[in-house]
């Protein structure tokens, strides 16, 4: 009678288990649930709408400091870019150019993206080395150097989902592609109207390595 | 006795050596003068006849012939800041069939190859999932497997072209494409073990290298077919690859396969990475930009002959090339040879894989006089492959991304080739 109540109790206890474990609908039973703080440590994206941003602010004023240390040795003093590392400040008004020119303020939509950027992969070579409010001071420099915000403006996770990019509209959704003729995979095969004429040779470029040329 | 054997081995293996250095230096020359040694040639007995070669531990991996050591990934120096942020090129024009050899395969890398030992290897996934989780490169070997040959192109292939023909060469101006299979679990399976949540809508992939490069991609691709591969053409991915996981993403931009893959992320919009808004926005000349281009349109090449593999004599060559489509099967490849007036179709080499390079060949003749060769690859939505005029009128020429027009080899009358913009 014993031994049939203990028998009862475990065969409850194994239909508890295994609806329990079919209710997580696991269907390989592989891999360990993450922790919170191992979760915390690498999920380090911030989105437009500030959402992942870490406590921390930072103006442009204190800024200055801490891009001169640790960004203008390639990105120039005023964000001009030394070399070919790019150029982050200016270039307003020239996307629809001939040179268009594509920096934080002139192409970038979003303040986050900066944010998020700086931190997880700059410096070039020291990434994720920056404190939060170190990053916070560096797109604050940024930001105002591109005549976004004022000098004195403090920077932090509760307004950069808010600051509004110059070029926040100039993005277009969603792809038109395929955007040329639908010639529904019938080309002219034959006498077909098309130039024929040598306008450009890349020979006359003159810039292709030169274990390339032939 | 059997130590008087091994000697008698050694002492040959030594003269064996000194033989095959005076025969590298002798080929070498002849590589270079590009002529044959009359003394290798019949009725003359050649020097490798008469003696042993390498025995079969001298090259525990394998590598290519040393005379095919000009058969290597290159890079344009003058385009970038750094090589550890910068791309190279795979040699389309030295390759035969559709698969890329693993140390050819072109390479892009934000912040220099990450080293990882497997052992220390996790990829975690968060957000708007059941279950965060947590997987050991061992624990994703658990799972039911994939093998999928696809190309793999970055957005930029051919970017240098939009305003005029500018590097000379077929590696330099489609070379940053390359086809391998790949093994790996499927996404949809891994997300069977977390659980997903309704608003879960996008997937922010991360790599763990020094970039973090980031992408967005939505979760209809990821529930389709992508895959986290950990090999490439039977082996384990290489280090420039991503080893040891990549992320895979059929018949879309390069720049989303995110390599050394530490973390995916579900969310319920996308999160507008540096990659996605900066970069890979394909710039119209209204001052517009496109996002979230990721198709890569259907695409063809001539491999050969090329600026880098001249005519060499007169008669009947074979035209080989390459072609592919991020949106399904090559259906059909058309070769010009009068730049784009008259065509003729060309044999397309089984196997013809969606998503996948697609080898093509056709018999041409040479007389010596000037030729404009051009290939246009028709996929099995009945895409046609564009000109660059066309491209041109609707999206301007500073798109930089998502060049996929039809390119023009000129054959000059001394055999050389040039690559030339018609007009």
């Amino acid at each position: 009678m014993l031994d049939l109540g203990k028998y009862i109790i475990f065969s409850l206890l194994s239909i508890f288990f295994s609806i329990s474990s079919f209710s997580e609908t696991r269907k390989f039973n592989i891999g360990k649930i993450a922790t919170k703080q191992e979760v915390a440590g690498w999920d380090i994206d911030i989105r437009p709408d500030g959402l992942g941003a870490p406590k921390g602010s930072g103006d442009a004023l204190s800024g200055e400091e801490v891009y001169a240390e640790r960004c203008a040795s390639c990105h120039g003093d005023f964000g001009e870019g030394i070399d070919r590392w790019p150029e982050l400040v200016g270039g307003s008004g020239t996307l629809s150019s001939h040179d268009p020119v594509k920096t934080t303020g002139s192409y970038w939509p979003y303040a986050s993206t900066i944010y998020d950027y700086v931190y997880r992969s700059m410096p070039f070579g020291e990434a994720q080395s920056l404190t939060y409010d170190e990053t916070y001071k560096i797109v604050a420099y940024l930001l105002n150097m591109n005549d976004i915000i004022d000098e004195d403006f403090i920077l932090s996770n509760e307004n950069i989902g808010k600051i509004k990019m110059p070029n926040r509209n100039g993005f277009l959704l969603p792809d038109p592609r395929p955007d040329v003729k639908n010639l529904n995979g019938n080309p002219c095969m034959k006498n077909c109207n098309t130039p024929t004429k040598i306008i450009g040779k890349a020979r006359d470029i003159d810039v292709t390595p030169e274990d390339e040329k032939s | 006795m059997a130590k008087e054997k091994k000697d008698i081995v050694s002492r040959r293996s030594i003269i064996k050596a000194s033989i095959s250095l005076s025969a590298l230096g002798l080929s070498s020359k002849t590589l270079f003068a590009k002529e044959a040694n009359n003394k290798n040639l019949p009725p003359n007995v050649p020097e490798w006849t008469e003696t042993l070669g390498d025995g079969v531990d001298v090259n525990p991996y394998g590598m290519p012939s040393e005379f095919e050591s000009n058969v290597i990934r290159r890079n344009v120096e003058w385009l970038t800041a750094s090589t550890e942020s910068s791309v190279n090129f795979t040699p389309l024009q030295d390759l035969e069939g559709i698969v890329t050899p693993n140390g050819l395969c072109f390479e892009r890398h934000h912040s220099g190859t990450a080293i990882i030992n497997p052992i220390d290897y996790r990829l975690m996934i968060n957000g708007l999932v059941d279950r965060e989780m947590i997987f050991t490169l061992d624990d994703l070997k658990r799972f039911p497997q994939v093998n999928k040959f696809y190309f793999l192109e970055c957005a930029a292939n051919g970017g240098m072209e939009w305003k005029g023909s500018q590097l000379n060469g077929c590696q330099y101006t489609f070379g940053m494409v390359h086809n391998v299979q790949y093994t790996g679990v499927k996404l949809s399976d891994l997300i069977q073990e977390t659980g997903l949540k309704n608003n879960a809508k996008w997937v922010l992939a991360e790599g763990s290298d020094s970039s973090g490069m980031t992408r967005s991609i939505p979760i209809e691709k990821i529930k389709d077919d992508c895959i986290i591969a950990w090999a490439m053409n039977g082996e384990a991915l290489r280090p420039e690859q991503g080893y040891p996981i990549r992320l895979v993403v059929p018949g879309w931009e390069g720049n989303m396969w995110v390599k050394w893959l530490r973390r995916i992320e579900f969310g319920d919009k996308p999160y507008m990475t540096r990659e996605e808004t900066s970069k890979y926005t394909d710039l119209l000349s209204d001052g517009k930009a496109r996002m979230f281009t990721w198709v890569m349109d259907a695409k063809s090449v001539i491999t050969s002959p090329c600026p880098e593999k001249p005519v060499l004599q007169k008669g009947i060559h074979q035209i080989r090339g390459l072609a592919w489509s991020g949106r399904g099967k090559i259906k059909r490849v058309d070769v010009s040879l009068d730049g784009g007036k008259n065509w003729k179709t060309a044999q397309l080499h089984s196997p013809v894989l969606e998503k996948s390079l697609t080898r093509f060949t056709i018999p041409f003749e040479w007389n010596g006089e000037e030729m404009l060769l051009q290939s246009r690859a028709i996929d099995e939505t009945n895409y046609v492959q564009p000109t660059i005029k066309e491209l041109q009128n609707i999206r301007g020429v500073n798109s930089i991304y998502h060049n996929n027009s039809i390119a023009t080899w000129l054959i000059l009358k001394n055999g050389k080739v040039d690559n030339v913009r018609l007009g």
